[in-house]
């Protein structure tokens, strides 16, 4: 049984006089994977970051319409962004662990919500190393540089400092195109058993993954969302034919 | 065109006269071919110079100074309070005391401002706003020191002596113009290597749920550390070599100064202040400061690259 866990209505969005979303309206199931594909430019990503608010960062970029989390308005005046993102983790495409240890990346989300003490740390450390499959490769070098992780094993490490927060949401921006398939299989998986408790938004350029891991499936175009469905109807079943055209790859 | 594989600088150098330094032997004939080699012996020769010439002098200032260390014995020269070349002691121990007192005070308040400018620069004010004050701090740097000095002398030693008392010329008289004139190249060397930290560590934190001021304390200024010690090593390495504005209005006596508002002598204005009547053994006694500086400033060199090396470690 599916239950409703964020609803977008209408957002649409400006950078300076460009509209790169023109009214998104979604819904995203919670414990499931919903991939947002589409091509270049096509507004996924941007909706991506409407979720966790992170377009505000851009000078310049106006944002309209609500998104519920639950029952909460996110585009709320009296809203507190630093408990929306508490809520609303983020993955990047580029892996962006800190220039800090492997221990001090995943401390650093609860140290700054708050927590002292060293043993609750290293719990919450050793836990959320573990649910993001990276705790038998680094358990014994926690102190080392997370620098020198492999790419693959730097993005489990941002999931991991993500899970560390404890958010409801996880959001996911082209996570394994810096990957190479070995490390993105594994990421995979991985996305596979957050599922379980965390509700997954991903964006990927890649067709044949959004088809394996998630299940509903969003096409973008030109910034306006096509097409959302079940993954396994959208990919056998394409209502629209711009969406057909994309996943039988005419073009994009 | 084989010998020239290894010199990019001289085959990117001509590629303008010749669309491909492949061709530039057949294509525009032998003369071009000498006038390859005739820049490139032109570049060695340069090199050769400059680099020549910074030895010469090294060499020049401790084949000068060291043989008087000795014969004082390089404790006494360094520890000895005393300076009273007709009498002939030499002891350098007020002055490096002063060096170290005046770099000091001036670091410490130029530091925390700086790095909190440059902070304000990178990360709060309007990318335009930034730029702008950049351009007018880097114009900041550009003022001869006499100039700092002069002013130091008018407005800030006058303002001491009035409502500080002592008679101006003083620690703290050094300390402000010192500071102001290690500002630009703290602030703009912070600001550079903050501007320089990837945007996704600031991203990722956000994401987290972190504050602004919570990411720059906890990911960017980390990020940005090796940068920021750079620019306060440069900037304690200005403040110890800078001399005229010191000279102006520190009142050089060769002191241990007893508080802020005492005067001081730095090893720099040392060599200034006698140099013009000094021989023999005192002259070799300023050789010999100068070369207790040169390694002071090695040393400091050393810092900076082993600090460098560090930072690096923990970004790549």
């Amino acid at each position: 049984m599916d239950n409703l866990k964020l609803k977008s209505e209408s957002i649409k969005v400006y950078y300076k006089d460009f509209q790169a979303l023109h009214g998104v309206y979604m819904n995203i199931q919670a414990n499931r994977v919903t991939a947002l594909i589409g091509p270049s430019g096509c507004g996924k990503s941007t909706f991506l970051r409407t979720i966790n608010r992170l377009n505000e960062l851009i000078a310049g970029t106006r944002t309209e319409g609500q998104i519920y989390l639950d029952d909460k308005p996110i585009y709320d005046k009296d809203l507190d962004v630093v408990e929306l993102r508490k809520e609303i983790g983020m993955v990047f495409q580029k892996p962006s662990v800190f220039p800090m240890s492997i221990y001090e990346n995943v401390a650093y989300g609860p140290r700054i919500h708050g927590i002292k003490k060293r043993s609750q740390l290293s719990e919450i450390v050793e836990k959320s190393l573990k649910a993001a499959n990276l705790w038998n490769e680094v358990n014994d070098r926690l102190n080392s540089p997370a620098a020198r992780l492999s790419g693959g094993q730097q993005q489990r490490l941002v999931i991991a400092r993500v899970l560390a927060v404890e958010p409801q949401v996880i959001l996911m921006d082209e996570p394994a195109s810096a990957l190479d398939p070995i490390s993105t299989s594994r990421l995979e998986e991985l996305i596979s058993e957050l599922k379980k408790h965390y509700t997954i938004v991903i964006v990927t350029h890649n067709m044949q993954q959004a088809a394996r891991i998630s299940d509903y499936t969003g096409f973008f175009l030109n910034g306006d969302l096509v097409e959302f469905n079940r993954t396994d109807e959208l990919f056998v079943n394409p209502r629209d034919k711009r969406t057909e055209d994309y996943i039988t790859g005419r073009f994009g | 065109m084989d010998k020239y594989a290894g010199n990019s600088l001289t085959a990117g150098a001509l590629r303008y006269r010749s669309e491909s330094p492949k061709k530039a032997g057949g294509w525009l004939g032998s003369g071009s071919r000498q006038m390859e080699t005739g820049i490139e012996f032109l570049l060695k020769l340069s090199a050769f110079i400059g680099i020549l010439a910074i030895i010469l002098i090294s060499l020049f200032i401790f084949a000068q100074g060291v043989p008087l260390i000795f014969k004082i014995g390089w404790l006494d020269f360094i520890f000895s309070l005393k300076w009273s070349p007709s009498q002939g002691s030499y002891g350098i121990g007020a002055m490096l005391v002063g060096t170290l007192v005046l770099t000091i005070s001036s670091l410490a308040w130029a530091v925390p401002l700086g790095i909190s400018t440059a902070v304000f620069m990178a990360e709060i004010a309007p990318a335009r706003i930034g730029s702008i004050l950049g351009r007018m701090i880097e114009l900041l740097a550009g003022i001869p020191s006499v100039v700092f000095g002069f002013f130091g002398l008018i407005i800030v030693v006058p303002f001491i002596r009035n409502y500080l008392g002592g008679n101006g010329m003083s620690v703290l008289a050094g300390a402000i113009i010192l500071g102001i004139m290690i500002l630009p190249t703290i602030i703009s060397i912070s600001r550079d290597s903050i501007l320089a930290v990837p945007k996704e560590y600031k991203e990722g934190s956000l994401a987290l749920g972190a504050t602004h001021m919570q990411s720059i304390k906890g990911v960017i200024l980390p990020a940005a550390k090796s940068g920021i010690i750079t620019a306060v090593i440069l900037g304690m390495g200005r403040a110890i070599g800078e001399t005229m504005a010191v000279v102006m209005v520190t009142g050089n006596s060769t002191m241990i100064p007893g508080s802020m508002l005492d005067p001081l002598r730095t090893m720099t204005s040392n060599i200034v202040l006698e140099m013009g009547y000094a021989a023999g053994d005192h002259q070799a006694a300023l050789f010999a400061t100068g070369a207790v500086l040169f390694v002071f400033i090695v040393i400091l060199n050393l810092v900076v690259s082993l600090s460098i090396k560090e930072g690096k470690n923990y970004a790549e």
